[in-house]
């Protein structure tokens, strides 16, 4: 018998519903979200997650910056993952414009973006270490995301929010050294993948607390519009990078994995068996990197793409990334939109945490991975 | 790309960098603008003025601090080896003092009091100084189990007065008592929680028989005392007005008067091999070796032994509130569960009752399954009779195995659910020790039989 059907109605037997407050100030929601949970003893009725302490209008600054000062806004949505937020900004606007790219930038964008996704996957794996209750992988995940940062100052100078993919083009160059750097990672990091599984992955009290729990089917994933590991991790192969291939995508050889059942541990180890991929299309990419040209020629100081419009979107960490970009011909973007993964792949949990336990709550939301500089933009 | 690519596998960073300014095709002789290199310090790449732990994990040996810090440890080891042939038997220590009490002149009554209180003082001391040794060591080990370094400042040493800081720092704090709390009751919870904690310790064993009191029912004693602190958390818990407290004192309750039962039920066993209550008694029954050298622990009888010992080592985890199974605390859900609302003094009592438990399951698992003070192997011949190590050296070096034991869970292991928590304890553990009882019956029916462990 489970717990709903002994809920016992009738006359002078009536039941209390109690309302929960989780967050916006609990040490287990990643960010500013606040979830209002109504519960029926331990077993929740309602849920529904109220957004907003994040919003800092980027879509509308927008419309008042010359398109290069919007990179720069960009990498505030999605902070932990902000070069596909370049990217997918980049793309839409070079669509507009009709530039094309070179390939030595093609495929440092590619090596950016893969090494940001791996980056952008250790948070996840550390933070919903500690969801779970395992303090160290957390520690271990920050290391490793520590010399992908190093790596990234020494690039552009920046550790958070790179501006470093330009319209047109990337800002800087690589040299021997940090391509021999970055390679002495990739060797680094390639055992660490399997530490991660022996220590978390396959940990009975991790799989007990993750296998069976969030459930989201096939159906559910695609009905509620979710992405990037969300999606595959309920068995959709779906992959921007497969499907509509970018920067080149479509000359490297990675596999999509996927989930079997949707649970939360699907989606984890989805994101880790990513890492895996990800590990090699970077050293694909490192491997045969052109020589020529970091920028196109003819992108000026200040473009002003003609009227029109232009819809790209990348597979960034968390999802499918798109932006909708309209020009009328003069120095900002007329109108942009972001369909940010984070703020759809929220929506879902209003849905399957109801009928959850109380204590499911913390390992659901962090299976979702949602930063909040990207739900609330 | 691909067609461009194949061919060039080098990267090839300064050339293309001057073809820049010529594409612009600006019409007057500018200066060329700087090359643009990479992010540099001191000449050197960013990534190479950091540390990158890549080295050290191709061949840690290679490092020079490394192979210093194992002669350390060696030396360390056999420094604490040293002493112990140094002091000899504590216990025998003990015996004079005594001794040298009786012949002071004073009332047999005041003897035994000042005797007691002597004792007394000794085990508190204990406790207190457990405290201070095993926060230390526990951030020292999380540390170096997550690839950090842990305190490394105060005292000088690896951060050796780190902890007695730490506990300045927390007499000088103020004591809070929040407005929703019951003050008598906020109050009294730490106390409550700790006094059975040193009660317990009494019959404790810290060395063939060093203990404070032999008492003919050690085991039951140990048991019963170490479970009246569950009073105290609950009252932690409701005192403090506080939601999540509540939850965690509720939790602990149910969480530690479940564990209770494996908890006893797995040493039944080892009473069963010692024929004795008296945990002086358990002790001795291990002494002597198999073959000349197999240590006749507890722990390698076939099955029974390791059974007895995992059930027994995942009870004791269960009854400290520690990782996998503190839920009480669950820093993700609960905040800090029912020491939430305890500041200064006041929450170091709970810290302390805490280790306090750490230490007394330690002691009891090197009595029980490890021999007590016994040595692991039996004394060579060619090392003379007063270079041999006394009981309390061995004892306590077993005990802080066990303990490390307990940091190690802590630190690798993620936190069950609280209805998996219980399962695991009325559906696994109780019924399998149980059945555990049933295989120690048929081990002593075998021995008795003739097919003897003996």
């Amino acid at each position: 018998m489970s717990t709903d059907e002994m809920i016992v109605t009738g006359p002078g037997l009536e039941m209390d519903t109690m309302f929960v407050n989780l967050g916006p100030q609990h040490p287990s929601t990643h960010g500013v979200l606040r979830l209002g949970l109504t519960l029926a003893g331990e077993v929740i009725t309602k849920a529904f997650p109220d957004i907003g302490y994040l919003h800092r209008g980027t879509e509308k600054l927008m419309e008042a910056r010359s398109y290069a000062q919007c990179v720069v806004l960009t990498d505030r949505w999605d902070y932990c993952s902000a070069m596909t937020n370049n990217l997918a900004f980049c793309l839409a606007a070079e669509k507009l414009m009709a530039v094309p790219v070179p390939p030595r930038a093609q495929a440092l964008r590619v090596v950016m973006c893969e090494l940001n996704r791996i980056a952008s996957h250790l948070i996840f794996l550390g933070t919903y270490g500690i969801d779970i209750g395992a303090f160290t992988p957390f520690l271990y995940a920050f290391r490793e995301r520590e010399m992908i940062l190093d790596l990234y100052e020494a690039l552009c100078g920046a550790r958070l929010t790179y501006n470093y993919i330009r319209l047109g083009g990337v800002a800087a160059d690589v040299d021997a050294d940090w391509t021999s750097k970055c390679r002495e990672f990739l060797e680094f990091f390639k055992p660490r993948i399997d530490e991660y599984d022996t220590l978390l992955s396959f940990n009975p009290i991790f799989l007990a607390r993750t296998k069976e729990v969030g459930l989201v089917s096939k159906e559910a994933a695609v009905d509620w519009g979710l992405s990037g590991p969300n999606l595959r991790g309920s068995g959709v192969s779906y992959d921007v990078r497969k499907s509509e291939p970018y920067c080149g995508y479509e000359a490297y050889d990675f596999n999509v994995p996927v989930g079997a059942h949707g649970s939360c541990w699907d989606r984890y180890f989805c994101r880790v068996q990513e890492m895996r991929q990800s590990v090699r299309l970077v050293e694909q990419a490192l491997a045969k990197l052109p020589t020529g040209e970091l920028m196109a020629k003819g992108v000026p100081k200040i473009p002003k793409p003609p009227a029109g419009e232009a819809y790209a979107h990348v597979e960034a960490s968390r999802g499918d990334l798109g932006i909708y970009l309209v020009s009328d011909g003069g120095v900002a973007p007329y109108r942009l939109h972001v369909r940010a993964p984070c703020f759809i792949n929220l929506a879902i949990l209003q849905e399957i945490l109801v009928g959850k336990k109380v204590a499911d709550v913390i390992a659901v939301l962090g299976s979702f991975d949602i930063v909040l500089g990207e739900v609330d933009r | 790309m691909k067609a461009e690519g194949s061919g060039k596998n080098e990267p090839v960073p300064a050339k293309h960098a001057e073809a820049k300014p010529a594409a612009a095709a600006a019409p007057a002789p500018k200066p060329a603008p700087p090359e643009p290199v990479l992010n540099r310090r001191h000449g050197k790449l960013l990534t190479e003025t950091r540390y990158w732990p890549t080295e050290i994990w191709r061949n840690p040996w290679s490092l020079p601090r490394y192979r210093a810090g194992a002669l350390w440890l060696a030396g360390i080891v056999l420094g604490i080896a040293a002493i112990g042939a140094g002091v000899g038997e504590l216990a025998a220590w003990g015996e004079k003092l005594l001794a040298l009490l009786g012949r002071s002149g004073l009332p047999p009554v005041a003897v035994a009091w000042v005797w007691v209180l002597v004792k007394l003082t000794c085990v508190i001391g204990v406790i207190v100084a457990n405290g201070l040794w095993a926060v230390w060591w526990e951030r020292k080990i999380s540390a170096h189990i997550q690839s950090r370094m842990g305190p490394m400042y105060a005292g000088g040493f690896h951060g050796w007065a780190q902890t007695i800081f730490d506990t300045i720092k927390l007499l000088l704090k103020e004591d809070v008592t929040p407005a929703a709390a019951d003050q008598v009751m906020h109050l009294l919870a730490p106390i409550v929680a700790i006094a059975p904690c040193v009660m317990a310790f009494a019959p404790v064993l810290f060395g063939d028989e060093l203990a404070a009191a032999r008492i003919d029912v050690g085991v039951l004693y140990v048991f019963a005392f170490a479970s009246i602190s569950v009073i105290g958390v609950v009252m932690a818990g409701w005192a403090s007005g506080n939601k999540y407290s509540l939850l965690g004192g509720l939790r602990a309750a149910a969480q530690i008067v479940s564990y209770e039962l494996p908890r006893g039920f797995s040493v039944v066993p080892v009473i069963m091999f010692a024929g004795s209550l008296d945990l002086a008694v358990i002790g001795q029954a291990q002494a002597g070796y198999w073959l000349g050298f197999f240590p006749r622990w507890f722990v390698f009888y076939p099955v029974v032994g390791q059974l007895a010992f995992l059930f027994f080592l995942i009870a004791s985890v269960a009854e400290t509130n520690r990782t996998p199974f503190d839920i009480p605390e669950a820093e993700s859900e609960l905040v800090a569960g029912f020491h939430t609302e305890f500041s200064g003094m006041k929450w170091s009592l709970f810290f302390l009752m805490e280790y306090g438990y750490v230490l007394l399951a330690s002691f009891l698992l090197a009595v029980f399954f490890l021999g007590g003070g016994a040595a692991p192997l039996p004394h060579p011949a060619f090392i003379p009779a007063w270079l041999s190590i006394p009981s309390w050296i061995w004892m306590t070096s077993k005990a802080m195995l066990m303990m490390f034991v307990f940091l190690w869970f802590r630190w690798t292991f993620p936190r069950l659910r609280v209805d998996q928590l219980m399962d695991f304890n009325w559906k696994f553990l109780l019924p399998w020790s149980f059945a555990n009882i049933g295989l120690a019956g048929v081990l002593i029916y075998l021995h008795l039989q003739g097919w003897g462990l003996r």
